[in-house]
């Protein structure tokens, strides 16, 4: 079962939907503490993220590298407008593939929900092409990454045809 | 798959990606791109050429002229697109479902 929803809105926006078995305190802390960040934020298998930078304070900096360890890699910067300990982040980011992408304005809401958390993460891009232009970005990366998949699983199971 | 590759080649370049952000604004034609993105006329319309092939833009006659439109096929790649990034945020969330589970065993 998928706990996740993510859908577009409108011309301009995706959003995002999560609920955790846990406070929103401690979902708030693990987008915002680069240790524990680093720990989770990294998009497809075998990816890493070896520079994370996040100043979690209105105008603080925002940098995320990833690495998949076979020369492939692309970095997110970002800046936070807004912060509301432990329930809401705004933030805005593009990503540099190395061109940096139109930026992404997104509001991350932690609501309580039962024991758990809710979050919802809206994401505004300036106009339509610029999502579709996001979106596709967000696929080569995902589609790269199942190629790396693939080659390595075909290189260190040899033994595994027929 | 063919037209999603020609798709993925064509968006790979930020004068295209650009060019695409115009459009979703409305019709366009190769001279009214020149000026804001400050390339000369054949330069636009390699690229144009580029955007058609790969089925993101459609283009009709008009005169002399060769207006062009976001395709609506464009649009429908969104949901092949969504599906892509549904993949690496569900595994980004299990992961953070790990940290949280990590962050307050004692509370439990």
């Amino acid at each position: 079962m998928s706990k996740l929803t993510l859908k577009t809105e409108g011309d301009r926006h995706v959003v995002v939907t999560r609920r955790f078995a846990a406070p929103p305190e401690a979902v708030y802390r693990a987008h915002t503490e680069p240790e524990l960040i680093q720990k989770w934020m990294l998009g497809p298998e075998g990816w890493t993220m070896p520079v994370c930078v996040n100043e979690a304070r209105p105008g603080g900096k925002i940098r995320y590298e990833w690495t998949n360890g076979a020369g492939g890699g692309f970095y997110v910067t970002g800046e936070y407008v807004e912060l509301v300990p432990f329930s809401r982040l705004v933030h805005v980011e593009r990503m540099h593939m190395p061109d940096a992408t139109p930026d992404n304005h997104v509001e991350t809401t932690f609501a309580p929900d039962g024991t758990g958390t809710l979050m919802t993460m809206r994401m505004t891009l300036p106009d339509a092409a610029t999502r579709a232009a996001m979106l596709s970005t967000n696929m080569e990366h995902g589609m790269e990454a199942s190629y790396v998949r693939l080659e390595t699983t075909l290189t260190s199971s040899p033994a595994i045809n027929g | 798959m063919t037209s999603l590759d020609a798709a993925f080649s064509a968006l790979a370049d930020p004068t295209r990606r650009a060019i695409l952000a115009r459009l979703a604004l409305g019709e366009a034609t190769v001279m009214e791109l020149v000026e804001p993105f400050e390339l000369t006329q054949p330069a636009i319309s390699r690229h144009l050429k580029v955007l058609e092939g790969a089925g993101l833009i459609v283009r009709r006659v008009e005169g002399t002229k060769r207006p062009c439109r976001l395709a609506p096929s464009a649009v429908t790649e969104i949901d092949q697109w969504l599906s892509v990034l549904r993949r690496a945020l569900e595994a980004n969330y299990g992961r953070l479902d790990q940290v949280l589970a990590n962050m307050n065993p004692k509370k439990k």
